[in-house]
């Protein structure tokens, strides 16, 4: 939806900004990249959803079907990363706070709901042990589904909304606007912890036992919550997809590569940005809340520093600036994770520390540039003297 | 009154942890255009310094001594090796510095787990020290009064380095101009070199003093990263200048939310007053003043 108002809207004036960017040689590369990939996202993008809705659920026993609900919320984190820093240029290191802000809001609300219907008091369990045994104000319009899922999309939306004008309108950008939202990672995460008789502390909330009146404890209920997370998957795809492909997506591009000429040409590069940043927000903040049922806990260990940089990892390795690189880089790192972590905790951050050293240092276009790149390794060598070969993607 | 000064004075203490874990970032950052996230793990490489080096030597106040420079030759050196393996190779790419270098500091991390153990570990303050003195009344601990000297002995070092040695012409020169000093026969390469040596050492030093007031662990650097980060983002990045007001003005606002309302609280409203600085000032608070457009 916002896509067809996007393009609407930048019709009548983004011609001038299409050819004018088209005029320098990195652009002209990228904007023709567009068009080959067509066919191949689309047949990528069916065969995925078969395997997502159809033969995951078939083949998978439930626990594993868990787990796999679990990466794909990483892989719709991903996919809003991929747009802001792989497509916008803007490295967002602070993605924890939205999905923590999606997470906590929904952990709330089944919270109190468990309180309901289960607690007798209406309080959840871990405010009495730690707090004054009432439901702070704040916590109190979460009782209702509809303002938490309102709230889910609303809250990080906002909350990037305002950081996005505040910091994108005074030209705050490349390593000013980094660390700082690395900063905000930290901060919330230390408000978190802090506020332990309301948030939880550093242990979070867990114990879930129902989400909207269903039964958590029953597998039909938990391959429902698998499904609905694969669907917001494929949607969030395709909506990054349209928007990658419209106009909005091109000036975005543009943005990124040449603010100041974007900007010469009667653009506000802040709007394009912000636009971006609040949509990725949206989609961790989504994420997030579909993270807790799934899961069964959200704490700061989740949403700080480190977890947040490590979203950047799986978007770097499958290809920042393509459509399904993130996903499918996200869903792998989360894989190998799993697999590799719990038996060599210690093989993994060393393994985890030298794929950020090697994918962002040597291979910075991921997986998805490798074919492009030995083939023109290749060509390189048929035909020196061809000067206009398209250079990977890379941002300063 | 006592009050007061106490306050402040944990302020400026504060402040100087955060200039002495800044100094050498802001360096490395407006020279090399380079963000190091593993700067907070030198920081950490410091720290292990000053408690190997008390373990072999046995007395504290001598080793402190020792483990300064020990400590600031370790920090250079492996400064210096990630500079010539990585950073040498991505000059134009600041933002991806900072994803590569978060890489090298999950290794260190890793590594410190396993050769110290992730239990932290405690290097024992000299006994000359240990106590406070009395200032108008206030108690001010004497291992907070030497991290303030030490703090602005570095900083008064690196200033007259920068400022009155032919190094620090040319690491300036390298900063305003990287190409026009080269072409005055100035080796940029050499420039980075040393200028990456100094930096990554000064975390090292950063590292000593830190011991002095909490235990050493293998997630000592996170804790300094961030807040560094910051320092060098309100200062203006390359600034040192910049960088010693931020620190102060950052430390003993902190002390003052953190007394006024909670620890986490303070925290949240320290990057409020960042965000809200930068829109006054969106280059901190020096800018280095170049013709370029971007």
């Amino acid at each position: 939806m916002s896509t067809a108002t996007a393009r609407r809207a930048h019709t009548a004036r983004a011609g001038a900004a299409g050819n004018g960017a088209a005029g320098t040689p990195r652009l002209s590369g990228q904007l023709a990249a567009f068009g080959r990939s067509r066919s191949g996202v689309l047949t990528g993008f069916a065969a995925g959803a078969a395997l997502l809705l159809v033969a995951a659920p078939a083949l998978l026993p439930i626990f594993s079907l868990t787990l796999l609900g679990k990466f794909i919320c990483f892989a719709i984190v991903a996919v809003g990363i991929g747009l802001a820093w792989g497509r916008g240029g803007m490295l967002t290191l602070g993605q924890g706070v939205f999905f923590g802000l999606g997470a906590y809001i929904m952990a709330m609300h089944m919270k109190l709901a468990d309180a309901a219907l289960f607690g007798g008091t209406g309080v959840p369990d871990f405010m009495m042990l730690y707090g004054s045994g009432t439901v702070p104000g704040w916590w109190e319009p979460f009782r209702s589904p509809v303002v938490t899922l309102a709230a889910v999309v609303l809250v990080p939306g906002l909350v990037a909304l305002v950081l996005g004008l505040a910091i994108f309108k005074r030209r705050v950008k490349g390593a000013y606007f980094a660390i700082l939202s690395q900063a905000l990672a930290a901060a919330f995460a230390v408000l978190l912890i802090g506020q332990q008789a309301t948030t939880g502390g550093s242990n979070g909330l867990s114990g879930f036992r129902s989400f909207f009146g269903l039964d958590l404890a029953d597998p039909a209920n938990k391959r429902m919550l698998y499904l609905l997370a694969a669907v917001v998957l494929l949607v969030v795809v395709a909506a990054a997809r349209q928007l990658m492909h419209s106009r909005f997506g091109e000036l975005l591009v543009a943005v990124r590569d040449q603010e100041e000429r974007v900007r010469f040409l009667g653009y506000d590069p802040a709007t394009v940005k912000t636009v971006v940043y609040v949509l990725a927000a949206v989609m961790a903040g989504v994420a997030g809340a579909l993270f807790v049922p799934l899961v069964g806990i959200i704490s700061p260990a989740d949403v700080g520093v480190t977890p947040s940089i490590a979203f950047l990892i799986g978007v770097a390795i499958g290809g920042r600036a393509t459509v399904l690189g993130p996903v499918l880089g996200a869903l792998g790192v989360a894989i190998a994770q799993t697999s590799l972590a719990s038996t060599f905790p210690s093989f993994w951050v060393y393994f985890q520390g030298l794929l950020f050293v090697l994918v962002i240092g040597f291979l910075p276009g991921g997986l998805a540039s490798l074919p492009g790149l030995l083939g023109r390794m290749r060509r390189r060598k048929d035909d020196a003297d061809d000067g206009s070969l398209p250079s990977a993607s890379k941002e300063s | 009154m006592e009050l007061l000064i106490g306050q402040m004075f944990a302020g400026l203490s504060l402040g100087s942890v955060l200039l002495l874990a800044a100094l050498g970032l802001s360096l490395t950052f407006g020279q090399m255009g380079v963000i190091n996230m593993a700067h907070g793990e030198f920081i950490m490489a410091g720290a292990y310094t000053a408690f190997v080096v008390q373990q072999s030597l046995g007395s504290a106040g001598v080793s402190l001594l020792v483990s300064l420079p020990a400590a600031f030759l370790v920090g250079g050196v492996m400064g210096l090796a990630l500079e010539g393996l990585l950073l040498k190779r991505m000059y134009h790419r600041p933002l991806d510095t900072l994803l590569v270098t978060f890489g090298v500091s999950l290794i260190l991390q890793q590594v410190a787990r396993d050769v110290f153990g992730a239990p932290s570990v405690d290097v024992r303050v000299p006994s000359w020290l240990q106590g406070n003195v009395e200032l108008l009344g206030a108690p001010i601990p004497l291992t907070r009064l030497f991290i303030l000297a030490l703090a602005l002995a570095c900083l008064a070092a690196l200033a007259l380095l920068l400022k009155a040695t032919p190094l620090g012409r040319r690491i300036r020169a390298v900063v305003v101009n990287r190409d026009l000093a080269e072409a005055s026969g100035i080796s940029s390469r050499r420039t980075d070199q040393l200028t990456f040596f100094i930096g990554s050492g000064l975390a090292g030093v950063a590292g000593v003093a830190v011991t002095l007031i909490g235990s050493t662990s293998p997630y000592l650097g996170p804790n300094y990263i961030v807040d560094a980060f910051l320092v060098v983002v309100a200062g203006g990045i390359g600034q040192i200048k910049g960088a010693a007001i931020a620190a102060f003005a950052l430390g003993v606002l902190q002390s003052v939310f953190e007394f006024s309302t909670t620890a986490s609280i303070g925290k949240v409203l320290i990057l409020a007053a960042i965000v809200i600085f930068l829109q006054v000032r969106p280059q901190g608070i020096f800018t280095l003043k170049t013709r370029s457009l971007a």
